[in-house]
C-alpha cells in the first residue's frame, strides 16, 4: 500500500464495494417499516370516498395481497434493474429524486463552503487568542449555533432576518418554472448556464437564508475542531520556529498552523455528514427548498413507500460519499497517509 | 460524578471504618478537584447549576400533582394548568388571547389563552425524561456492543465474526440520517410520544457503538491491560476492571452532551408535526403551533426556544467541563495554568 494513483483507485473501489451491504441494509430496514407498520396503506392511498372495490384493486395492483417476503423479493428485483416503482399518485419516483438531489446538493455545498470560510478563520481567530474576549465571543457563537434547535435558527431566519434584509424566503427561485432550461437541476448553475444574469442573481439570492441556516447549526462543528487543533498545534516547535523567522502572524497561523490542524477537522466534518444532512429535512420543508429533502418529507407524510425508500437509499448513497471524500482530503493533506 | 471511574477500592481496606476513611479521603480529593475546576472555569459552574437548576424543576414539576391528589389539596408548580383556557379580554365584539407577558403571565398567553409559563414548565419532565432515557439507554445498548466489537476482534474468532457483523449493522444505522429514519418511523407508527421514542431509539445508538469501540481500541493494547493478560487476569475481569474503567470517562462527557441533542430532535420531529399530540406541552409543538406569529406574537415562539436553547447549553457547558474533571491529562494542564501565575495565555483545557 502506498500513495501511489493504483493504490488510490483500489481505497475508492473498496469503499464503494462497502456501500453495497450498506444499500441493502438500509433498503431492507425502510422496507420493514414502511411495510410491516402500515399493513394497508390503499385506504389512504385511495382517499376517503374510495370504494371497496377500488380498495381492493389497489391491494392486488400493489402486491399487498402477497406474503411480506415475496414482496421484498420483487421490489429489490425491480429496485437494482432502476424500476423504483411510482409515488401512489403514479409519479415515477427516480425522475422526481434525480431532479430533487441535485437542488439538495447545490444547498449542501452553499452551506459548506459558508462554513469553511466562515468557521474555520473563527476558529483560527478564537485559538490565536486563547482565553481572552475574542476567543469568549467566538465559543459564544458556535456554542450558540449548536444549541439552537434547527427549526428554530430555520423559522427566525426565514420570518424576521429574511424579510428584514429583503431577501426570499421560499423556493429556489421567485418563479415556480424559471424561464430558462434546468439540465443540472442546481439553480445557481443552470441559470449561469443559461446565461441569464437576472437569474443568477435571484437563485444566489434565494440559496441565502437557508443556506446560513444549514450553516449556521453546523458551524460549531468545524469551528470548535479548528479551534481545538489550533490550540495543540500553536505550542509546538515548528511554528515558533516559523514565528522566529519572522514570517508574519498571518502566514504563520493560516499556512503553517492551520494546515496541520485542518486534518481533524475535514475528518469531523466528513463524519458529521449525516447529521448535516438530517437537519436538511427540516430546513428545505421550511424553505421550500425544492431538494431532497423536502421530498423525503412528503414522501413520508404521505405513505408514499416507493419514495420514502429512495429517497432514503440517496441519502446513505450521501452520507457514504461524504465519508469517501472526507478521507480523500484527509489523505491529501497529510502526505503519511497511505491509501489503504 | 466524580464517583465514575474511581470507586474505593474494596479490598484494600477491611475493616468498615478503614473503609468509611478511605470513602472519606476519596470524597475529599474528589470535591477539591470539582471545586478547583469549577473555580477556573466559570462557565462549567454555570452549567452545573443550570442542570441542577433544571432537573430540580422538573422533578418538582412532575412529583408535585401526584402528591397534591394525595393530600387532597391542590399544590400547584405551575401557576395554571397547561391546557387550561384562561378567559380573555374582550376587545370590540371579539374575545382577545395572545396576551403579552406581564405581571399575572411572566410569558404572557398563547392564542388559545393558555399560559405559556405554565406551558413551558409543564414540558419540563417530559423533554427531559425523554433526554435521559434516550441517551441512557443508547449508552447501555451501543456501549455494550462496542466494548464487544472492540474487545474481542482477533481474527479468526467467534468473537471477530461477531464484531464484525455488530460494524456492518452499525455502518448501515450510521448511513441513514437519524432524522430520516426517525420520520419515517414515527410516521408510520402514527403520532404520538411512545412512536416517536421509539424512533429515536431505534436511530440513536449507533453513534455509541462507534465511540466505545474506538475508545476500547486505543485501550486495550495499553501496557496496563497487557501487564494484567501477563499476570493470568480473566479476560473478563480485563474487559470490566481495566477496559471498561478507563473508557468510561469519554462516555460520561458524550452522555452529558448527547442529552441536549436528543432533546433537540425530540422537538423537532414535534415541530414537523408528527410527534407528540398538539394538546401536549413539547417546546417543539409550541414553537411549531405559533412558528408564523414570530413577529406578532414573539413571546409564544421565543420563550419556548430560549428553553431548549438553555437546556442544551446547560449540558453542553457541563460535558465540557465535565471532561476536564474526568480527564487527567486536562487536570494536571489545569493545575499548570493555575500554578503559573504570569499572565500567559496557557490554555487550561483545550477543547477536544
Amino acid at each position: 500500500m502506498g500513495r501511489s494513483r493504483g493504490d488510490l483507485i483500489v481505497f475508492v473501489g473498496k469503499r464503494l464495494l462497502t456501500l453495497l451491504p450498506v444499500l441493502l441494509g438500509v433498503v431492507t430496514i425502510t422496507f420493514i417499516f414502511t411495510h410491516l407498520a402500515v399493513p394497508n396503506p390503499c385506504n389512504v392511498w385511495s382517499g376517503p370516498r374510495a370504494t371497496q372495490s377500488t380498495i381492493q384493486q389497489c391491494i392486488v395492483n400493489n402486491d399487498l395481497d402477497k406474503p411480506i417476503f415475496n414482496q421484498y423479493a420483487s421490489y429489490l428485483g425491480k429496485l437494482v434493474v432502476g424500476e423504483w416503482g411510482a409515488s401512489p399518485r403514479g409519479v415515477p419516483v427516480l425522475p422526481s429524486i434525480l431532479a430533487a438531489f441535485p437542488q439538495t446538493l447545490e444547498l449542501v455545498l452553499a452551506a459548506l463552503v459558508l462554513m469553511v470560510v466562515i468557521g474555520i478563520p473563527l476558529g483560527v481567530i478564537a485559538a490565536s487568542n486563547s482565553g481572552r474576549w475574542l476567543d469568549h465571543i467566538v465559543r459564544t457563537f458556535y456554542l450558540s449555533g449548536w444549541a439552537t434547535p434547527t427549526y428554530l435558527a430555520a423559522a427566525v431566519l426565514s420570518i424576521a432576518v429574511g424579510p428584514l434584509l429583503g431577501l426570499p424566503r421560499n423556493g429556489a427561485f421567485t418563479s415556480t418554472v424559471p424561464p430558462f432550461p434546468q439540465p443540472f437541476h442546481m439553480s445557481v448553475l443552470d441559470a449561469l448556464v443559461a446565461l441569464n444574469f437576472s437569474g443568477v442573481v435571484d437563485a444566489i439570492a434565494h440559496l441565502i437564508l437557508p443556506a446560513s441556516a444549514l450553516a449556521f447549526v453546523n458551524m460549531g462543528i468545524a469551528t470548535r475542531m479548528t479551534r481545538g487543533s489550533m490550540l495543540e498545534v500553536l505550542p509546538m516547535d515548528y511554528v515558533k520556529t516559523a514565528r522566529m523567522k519572522g514570517i508574519s502572524d498571518f502566514f504563520v497561523l493560516y499556512k503553517h498552523a492551520l494546515r496541520n490542524s485542518l486534518i481533524s477537522t475535514v475528518t469531523v466534518i466528513g463524519t458529521t455528514m449525516g447529521g448535516i444532512l438530517s437537519t436538511l429535512v427540516v430546513i428545505e420543508e421550511i424553505f421550500l427548498w425544492p431538494g431532497l429533502g423536502s421530498y423525503a418529507y412528503e414522501a413520508i407524510t404521505k405513505y408514499n413507500f416507493n419514495g420514502t425508500i429512495g429517497a432514503v437509499i440517496f441519502f446513505a448513497i450521501g452520507v457514504v460519499v461524504a465519508n469517501l471524500i472526507a478521507d480523500f482530503v484527509y489523505g491529501v493533506l497529510d502526505p503519511r497517509v497511505e491509501w489503504r | 460524578m466524580d464517583a465514575q471511574g474511581r470507586t474505593v477500592k474494596a479490598g484494600a481496606s477491611t475493616t468498615p471504618i478503614a473503609r468509611a476513611k478511605a470513602f472519606g479521603r476519596w470524597l475529599r480529593s474528589g470535591s477539591l478537584g470539582f471545586y478547583k475546576v469549577m473555580r477556573a472555569n466559570p462557565l462549567t459552574l454555570v452549567g452545573f447549576v443550570l442542570v441542577v437548576l433544571i432537573s430540580l424543576a422538573a422533578l418538582l414539576v412532575a412529583v408535585v400533582p401526584p402528591i397534591t391528589t394525595a393530600l387532597g389539596y391542590p399544590v400547584q408548580m405551575t401557576p395554571y394548568g397547561p391546557n387550561d383556557l384562561l378567559p380573555c379580554p374582550v376587545v370590540g365584539n371579539r374575545t382577545f388571547c395572545a396576551q403579552p407577558p406581564s405581571v399575572e403571565h411572566w410569558f404572557g398567553t398563547d392564542r388559545a389563552g393558555r399560559d405559556v409559563f405554565s406551558r413551558v414548565l409543564a414540558a419540563l419532565p417530559l423533554d427531559l425524561a425523554i433526554g435521559f432515557l434516550i441517551a441512557g439507554f443508547s449508552l447501555a445498548v451501543g456501549g455494550g456492543l462496542g466494548l464487544i466489537a472492540g474487545f474481542w476482534d482477533r481474527p479468526g474468532t467467534v468473537g471477530a465474526a461477531v464484531s464484525l457483523t455488530i460494524m456492518r449493522v452499525t455502518d448501515v444505522f450510521l448511513a441513514f440520517p437519524s432524522l430520516v429514519l426517525a420520520l419515517a418511523i414515527a410516521a408510520t407508527l402514527g403520532r404520538g410520544t411512545v412512536p416517536c421514542i421509539l424512533a429515536i431509539l431505534l436511530t440513536w445508538w449507533p453513534y455509541y457503538i462507534r465511540l466505545t469501540r474506538g475508545e476500547v481500541l486505543a485501550v486495550k493494547h495499553q501496557p496496563y491491560v497487557v501487564a494484567a493478560r501477563a499476570a493470568g487476569v480473566s479476560e473478563w475481569r480485563i474487559l470490566f476492571r481495566h477496559v471498561f474503567r478507563n473508557i468510561l470517562e469519554p462516555l460520561v462527557v458524550y452522555l452529558t452532551m448527547d442529552v441536549g441533542t436528543v432533546l433537540v430532535v425530540f422537538s423537532t420531529i414535534s415541530y414537523i408535526g408528527i410527534g407528540v399530540p398538539p394538546d401536549v406541552p413539547e417546546w417543539g409543538n409550541m414553537i411549531s403551533a405559533y412558528g408564523d406569529y414570530l413577529l406578532i406574537y414573539p413571546w409564544m415562539v421565543i420563550f419556548p426556544g430560549l428553553a431548549v436553547f438553555i437546556t442544551v447549553v446547560a449540558f453542553s457547558l457541563l460535558g465540557d467541563g465535565l471532561r476536564d474533571i474526568l480527564d487527567p491529562r486536562s487536570r494536571r494542564a489545569l493545575a499548570q495554568a493555575e500554578a503559573s501565575t504570569t499572565a500567559a495565555a496557557t490554555p487550561a483545557a483545550p477543547e477536544a
